[in-house]
């Protein structure tokens, strides 16, 4: 069966190690805190300025002067630390921050990627996803493998406006987990119970597929 | 000592002028100057360029001076939360120019710091590199930005001093401490103004040499956008 946002979530958390700084993207990337593996320590940096950043407050705790990047209320671990943006970007395009989780609209095999705009519809903005992705070492986008109509997120080539070229590393769907190679998308997981002829049919780029897909493990 | 402190709004807004550019510090509602934006959005001034990480809401933050039509311009990173303005965009009737978020903290902070201009490796190969100069530094391609400064800048802090100093809380510093460096005149306002002296200057974000007027903000709401928390077990 296809994941949830939340297992979606679940299985890149297998991906953080121990003593990363992490930044996590809105929506399904925020979900990825809910699921640090034991005995593991990470920060999480928000981009407007917070390295340390804790789970959300107590009801009626709330501070309107801590939220994170995506305007939600929320608390400080210990040891956190405070800073403005110039300086919580030159965390990201320094690379000190280590791992980066987005969302995406599109991801193409050479590794591009498209989440901010679409012409004459909705034009949101951005963000910190601009910087982030062309910084990060380690970019993992956590995504849906097809649109509300059914088509695949997973193309040769976004049709979207991009946010950045050839940076992704490694894409997080409901049906697969894909590594993005030179020669472009291989599959290396399938969600559990979903056939690899279900990913090829959902999928719009060519996918490498070597041997054996092994499930995902949870 | 050089006292920096004017009496009220109005004195702080003197100089604002139609078609000028002003900066906006905060992030989404979180530190933004709401008692200088109340008082922009009451003035016969339109033709702004508002230099600002978010928009506001549709009736709070910088939503006040795009209901009334006062913004020519704006140039953010990050618009998502406002359907006014997202309807003058579409509709042409707003210009704006959207900028990495970096990027756009990067020039303030350039501006205000004699920088004119640096390479960065955010908006490569994307909308945002159009019409920009390309280099290759450690075999990778980065693309030219330029410093921005404005007429005004209005910026928003915890506490501050007489002399101009500030302390900002939380998340609450975001793009003020950049923005305050980067206007001609730069207007801080602050939830509470103390004597020269009563703060510490170890604890300085922003020392007063930025600052030209500083006043007591008359009341903030301080509004959440997005109020999340969790249950207690």
């Amino acid at each position: 069966m296809a994941l949830d946002k939340n297992q979606i979530a679940q299985r890149i958390a297998q991906e953080l190690e121990h003593n990363m700084y992490v930044n996590l993207g809105i929506g399904i990337p925020t979900l990825v805190a809910n699921y640090i593996p034991q005995g593991i320590d990470i920060e999480f940096q928000s981009e407007n300025g917070l390295l340390g950043m804790g789970p959300f407050p107590f009801e009626g705790e709330e501070d309107p002067d801590m939220i994170n990047a995506g305007k939600q209320t929320i608390t400080t671990m210990p040891g956190a630390a405070l800073f403005d943006s110039a300086t919580s970007f030159a965390m990201i395009r320094g690379q000190h921050v280590q791992l980066t989780v987005l969302g995406a609209m599109e991801v193409a095999e050479n590794g591009d990627i498209a989440n901010w705009k679409i012409p004459g519809k909705m034009v949101k903005g951005m963000g910190g996803a601009m910087d982030l992705v062309a910084s990060a070492d380690n970019i993992i986008v956590a995504m849906m493998h097809t649109n509300r109509q059914g088509e695949s997120k997973i193309l040769k080539k976004c049709t979207l406006p991009i946010t950045g070229v050839n940076c992704i590393k490694k894409v997080v769907t409901n049906l697969a987990v894909l590594e993005v190679t030179k020669e472009g998308f291989k599959l290396l997981e399938r969600a559990p119970g979903v056939s690899v002829e279900e990913i090829i049919t959902a999928t719009q780029a060519k996918l490498i597929i070597e041997e054996d897909i092994p499930e995902m493990q949870f | 000592m050089i006292n920096k402190v004017v009496d009220n709004i109005e004195k702080a807004l003197e100089g604002v002028e139609s078609n000028m550019t002003f900066m906006v510090g905060g992030f989404g509602l979180s530190g933004i100057p709401e008692n200088a934006i109340s008082a922009l959005s009451k003035k016969e001034i339109y033709g702004l360029t508002c230099i600002s990480n978010n928009a506001g809401v549709d009736d709070f933050g910088l939503g006040l001076l795009l209901k009334r039509k006062q913004i020519k311009k704006m140039i953010s990173s990050y618009v998502g939360e406002n359907a006014e303005f997202e309807r003058q965009m579409l509709s042409g009737e707003l210009e704006v120019d959207l900028i990495p978020q970096g990027s756009l903290a990067e020039r303030c902070r350039a501006g205000g710091a004699g920088i004119p201009a640096f390479f960065t490796p955010a908006g490569y190969g994307t909308e945002v590199a159009e019409g920009k100069e390309v280099r290759e530094y450690n075999g990778k391609p980065h693309i030219l930005e330029s410093a921005l400064t404005a007429d005004f800048a209005f910026v928003k802090a915890w506490k501050g001093d007489t002399a101009g100093n500030l302390i900002y809380k939380g998340t609450a510093r975001n793009f003020n401490p950049l923005m305050a460096m980067a206007g001609k005149i730069t207007v801080a306002e602050v939830e509470e103004l103390v004597p020269a002296g009563e703060l510490d200057p170890n604890q300085i974000h922003t020392p007063g040499i930025f600052i030209q007027r500083i006043l007591q903000g008359e009341k903030y709401e301080k509004r959440i956008e997005q109020r999340t928390v969790r249950k207690r077990e």
